[in-house]
């Protein structure tokens, strides 16, 4: 039966295309980017547009971002955070909040759902469009880990995991990994064309932007 | 295709539906319109656009020109990467795959991501024939779901709904399906959705098995691309055991890096955002991060019979951001389930009877439904001449009717309607633009003589599309 329909199918399509006359190679002609390659530029954008999506945005230096990280979970009141591996030990040096790290034995999807936040790296962030994206590198961790829990902090190297635009991000990306990019905490229009924040997703990104 | 809407749908009691009209039309108007101009202001930020929509149209031309070699390669990598690839001719099988698919998890209920391919195949009534619940978990959705409606929009498919019905809809069927809507429930966006994540949270953290479409397939890699707003699509994705990706055959494209035009092109003219909230992409499975087991089901259904007509071919590029709907003078006075299908506005009338044949009135009178002004083509990402296709089809309908044909009359009866709605002929006017390359000077088919003829008469129509459509099929 699958055989049949699978040979079915692409006869047909064989057959729609015997007429057709042959199609050259697409052209490329648009930008690579849409911003001046100049890193400060960039980086201002990136905030930007980070920012007009609603997400929150820090800026900190590697000494300084413990505290950050500790404020930040002060400040949303989360008592507890999921760990994926590989995240620097430093990162989490100043917070009292309790740590759930998601090693050897993974969270359930309950244990993540009464877990407060999550902190994660990145693989990297396009200012053009104020995205980040997770291919769950070190300190990333699987896709679930950003999804259950209310908060999620993202922290981005400014030094080399900012890009300017979408085709600048995909060379760098391996398409073997699950990707999850994230522009902005999760959010629908549907009622009214009202914009609410935070339907299924964390209802709140705190993008940290480490420079030095 | 199945799930045509015939008889159209269920809407409530004769008595409430002069108000429910006025409803649906003036929420369509402002969507429509709110969508519109912020598309504008998200696609003027691109200095290249024209050029983006340039390689969008040519690689999506490139792609179905030798869809053959690409649906094997795509087969190829997503085997390699863990995944089992399953061909359906059309909906009846496409539906007794997934059933079978469910039916071997031992499961009896399914979270489901909003697709349009599993509602063109009517997935839901098919798997709750068999037993199965399909809960459907975007937002719109689930207000369409509870409240036994019809999508009307392909983006917004609730549109038609105001929060007060909504609200009621929440209090009155949730709890019939799991976790009933909060007491003292208000109709404020931010509780209504606040009442939507609280009833799908629990559904989607006991999911055994996930349903998703997808917008692309990546051929080279065997990635499968999902792109959303609200999240439940990541969590159908990632939560489950199993997946299952139903997805039509057009939607494959070639290489990893030709996302670089969709992603830039896709969001802005859907959400007229510069990034949807969330894009999910996934190759196969993979150990230790979601679904263990990913299934996908590759879908003709009337696909290969769009493209083998060479004019009506290029409604296979769409990649349904729904922006030909916004910009649609006859779709904003007719709304979405005047199309009698799950694909409505511009892109229905090219894509529905192409799918289906224009053998039923509702389908042979489609291409009619519109006074070809041209709007659609000037936004559409990928460059789909709408008109030019509508044009065809009507020549084709005419062909296969003839004079005094059913067919015949169906179609003089969409054309009557349009020209009996002269906004939808001023609006055409007003916004027809000077890039399209062709604007036919001579309409074939029955109605042809009036179109040049512009009358003054009120903006909105007497009688809604679709009850205009009940009185007069025959
Ligand atoms: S036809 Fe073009 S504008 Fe309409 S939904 Fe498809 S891609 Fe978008």
């Amino acid at each position: 039966m699958k055989q049949n329909s699978r040979a079915r199918v692409l006869g047909r399509i064989r057959q729609a295309l015997l007429d057709a006359p042959p199609s050259p190679e697409p052209a490329r002609d648009y930008l690579t980017a849409h911003t001046p390659d100049d890193k400060a530029v960039i980086l201002d954008l990136l905030h930007e547009n980070l920012a007009d999506y609603r997400a929150n945005v820090h800026r900190t230096t590697e000494t300084d971002l413990p505290a950050l990280v500790a404020e930040l979970l002060d400040r949303h009141g989360a008592q507890t955070i999921a760990v994926p591996p590989g995240l620097p030990v430093a990162w989490l040096s100043e917070t009292t909040a309790q740590q759930h790290h998601d090693t050897d034995s993974l969270l359930t999807p309950h244990e993540l759902d009464t877990t407060h936040a999550v902190i994660t790296s990145c693989a990297l962030a396009i200012a053009e469009t104020g995205t980040i994206v997770l291919d769950s590198g070190p300190g990333q961790g699987r896709r679930a880990l950003t999804l259950v829990p209310d908060l999620h902090i993202c922290v981005v190297r400014a030094k080399d995991q900012v890009v300017g635009s979408v085709p600048q991000a995909l060379p760098r990306l391996d398409p073997t990994r699950p990707q999850t990019w994230i522009s902005g905490p999760s959010a629908t229009s549907d009622i009214e064309l009202d914009r609410v924040e935070g339907v299924h997703g964390p209802r709140r990104l705190d993008v940290v932007i480490v420079t030095r | 295709m199945s799930g045509t809407f015939i008889g159209m749908p269920a809407f409530p009691k004769a008595a409430h539906e002069a108000v429910r009209d006025a409803t649906l039309r003036a929420n369509l108007r402002h969507a429509t319109h709110t969508i519109r101009d912020k598309r504008a202001v998200a696609v003027a930020e691109l200095a290249d656009w024209a050029e983006l929509r340039e390689a969008g149209k040519q690689i999506k031309t490139e792609t179905l020109r030798n869809l053959d070699t690409y649906l094997v390669q795509l087969e190829e990598a997503v085997t390699a990467a863990g995944g089992t690839v399953h061909w359906a001719a059309d909906a009846a099988e496409a539906n007794r795959i997934v059933t079978e698919l469910v039916k071997a998890t031992g499961e009896s209920e399914v979270v489901k991501v909003k697709s349009m391919a599993t509602q063109e195949i009517g997935l839901n009534e098919a798997l709750e024939a068999e037993g199965i619940r399909a809960y459907e978990t975007d937002l719109a959705e689930l207000i369409v779901q509870l409240g036994e409606d019809r999508p009307s929009h392909i983006l917004v498919p609730a549109i038609h709904r105001n929060r007060g019905e909504i609200r009621d809809i929440f209090r009155d069927t949730m709890g019939r399906w799991g976790r009933p809507a909060p007491e003292g429930l208000s109709d404020s966006p931010a509780e209504l959705a606040e009442a939507a994540r609280l009833h799908l949270r629990e559904k989607f953290l006991r999911a055994k098995v996930g349903i998703s479409g997808a917008n692309f397939m990546v051929a080279e890699t065997g990635t499968l691309v999902v792109v959303e707003s609200e999240g439940n699509g990541r969590m159908c994705l990632t939560l489950p055991e199993t997946l299952i990706s139903v997805v039509g055959i057009e939607k494959v494209v070639p290489t990893w890096r030709d996302l670089e035009v969709f992603l830039q092109t896709l969001p802005r003219s859907s959400t007229a955002e510069r990034m949807n909230p969330y894009t999910s992409t996934w190759t196969g499975t993979t150990d230790g991060d979601g679904p263990s087991a990913f299934h996908l089901v590759l879908l003709d259904n009337g696909r290969t019979d769009a493209l083998a007509d060479e004019v009506g071919r290029q409604a296979l590029r769409c990649i349904r951001c729904s922006a030909c709907l916004n910009v649609c003078p006859v779709y904003e006075r007719a709304g979405g389930h005047a199309y009698g299908s799950v694909y409505p506005g511009p892109i229905g009338a090219i894509l529905t009877p192409q799918l289906r044949g224009t053998t039923s009135e509702v389908d042979a009178s489609l291409p009619y439904a519109s006074s070809l002004c041209g709007a659609c083509y000037d936004v559409c990402p990928v460059a789909i001449d709408i008109p030019e296709v509508l044009v065809h089809l009507r020549e084709k309908v005419a062909e296969e009717g003839g004079k005094g044909h059913r067919l015949e009359k169906a179609a003089i009866k969409a054309s009557t309607w349009v020209l009996d709605h002269p906004g939808v002929l001023s609006a055409g006017e007003r916004i027809a633009s000077a890039t399209r390359k062709l604007h036919p000077r001579k309409l074939p088919g029955p109605g042809a003589r009036q179109w040049t003829e512009s009358r003054d008469l009120p903006d909105m129509p007497a009688e809604p599309f679709r009850d205009w459509w009940k009185k007069n099929r025959t």
